[in-house]
């Protein structure tokens, strides 16, 4: 599965391993592996399918289609597809979760303002 | 004979012949009343949002239930958890045992007294023996006083293949039950041939009598049961 094409959209292919602190203003697209710390306040994360993430996430959105180890916190929403494997608590104002995700870990729905961490 | 000879080697083989995955078929649903969640519901109808842990599988339905009722959820798939080859070891005898300190180092790892609700479904009846006791230790150290932890277990008229089931709430005091299915792996070889590995699921590893359930809990507050039709008995208990 291909990451969707935009030209605000960054992408972390298959082979690159990350170690470290990410941050941007555009939307992150990892099939990948990144080890760290990633913080995307205003745009989407999405782990695609080959994706491995260990880190702290923070964004406006989430959706999960491979692996994700690590705390998350999304002001809009969290999506864990079918395919979806995540260990970590996940805080967000909404959430949907595929029949088939894995989740090890707490939800916390959070009200707007907490969600955006004001 | 042919005939069951050809569908057994589609076993290996897979029935497309194909390299792909075999698609596991989607699992029925059946729906029960259970008279534990019942009880456990006037709990999360009270006002003040509680924190509840779930240890059967991910259950996108448990988590909506508990979410829209501004509860907070945790949710850990013990049952899978315990499959993780690295826990197996041996005892002093010999004997094939997982080890229950490895396994709660990496599970259930939570404060002391973090809980109100713990939901362990059939957990106990599918559970390595070794590691029946120690998990429940553990799960009275993380209920409050007063915390409640609702687990079934089958009678023996039940029969020793009866299925797992996950549990997702669909209502006030009724769950929707959903066999967990035969997981079917295809998988290339290094030579090129196409294996096709099949998980057996889980078993029901024993049959615990009204004694050995009480014996389970005993460092409980109290105990409950309720017997349902289908051969099953729930059990609530407070810490």
């Amino acid at each position: 599965m291909s990451a969707p094409l935009s030209a605000d959209l960054a992408q972390i292919g298959k082979s690159v391993v990350i170690k470290g602190e990410l941050s941007g203003s555009e939307d992150l697209y990892v099939d990948g592996q990144v080890e760290g710390s990633i913080a995307l306040k205003n745009n989407s994360l999405t782990v695609g399918p080959n994706g491995t993430v260990k880190a702290t996430v923070e964004a406006k959105a989430i959706v999960v289609q491979g692996k994700l180890e690590g705390n998350v916190q999304a002001s809009d929403r969290v999506e864990l597809r079918k395919s979806a494997v995540v260990t970590g608590d996940i805080a967000t104002q909404r959430i949907s979760i595929e029949e088939g995700a894995y989740l090890k870990g707490k939800v916390d729905i959070q009200g707007k303002d907490k969600a955006a961490g004001k | 004979m042919a005939s069951v000879t050809q569908n057994f080697m589609k076993l290996f083989r897979g029935s497309s012949g194909g390299t792909e995955a075999a698609t596991p078929q989607p699992a029925a649903k059946l729906t029960r009343r259970s008279s534990g969640l019942g009880e456990l519901s006037r709990l999360w109808d009270a006002d003040s949002p509680m924190t509840v842990l779930d240890l059967g599988s991910t259950s996108p339905a448990n988590i909506r239930f508990f979410t829209e009722g501004s509860h907070k959820i945790y949710s850990e798939d013990l049952l899978v958890a315990s499959t993780e080859p690295h826990l197996v070891t041996k005892d002093e005898q010999g004997a094939v045992v997982l080890d229950s300190r490895r396994f709660l180092a990496d599970n259930l790892v939570y404060p002391a007294a973090h809980f109100d609700v713990v939901l362990c479904w059939n957990l106990p009846d599918y559970l390595d023996e070794s590691l029946v006791r120690p998990v429940m230790g553990r799960l009275w150290s993380v209920l409050k006083p007063g915390g409640m932890l609702l687990a079934f277990f089958h009678t023996k008229d039940a029969g020793p293949d009866s299925p797992c089931y996950r549990f997702h709430i669909i209502g006030k005091d009724t769950l929707e039950m959903q066999r967990i299915v035969l997981k079917r792996e295809a998988r290339r070889g290094p030579t090129g041939a196409v294996h096709t590995a099949i998980n057996e699921g889980f078993r029901l590893q024993r049959v615990f009598n009204n004694r050995h359930i009480e014996t389970l809990f005993r460092d409980f507050a109290s105990i409950k049961f309720f017997l349902a039709r289908d051969n099953v008995r729930e059990v609530l208990v407070v810490r």
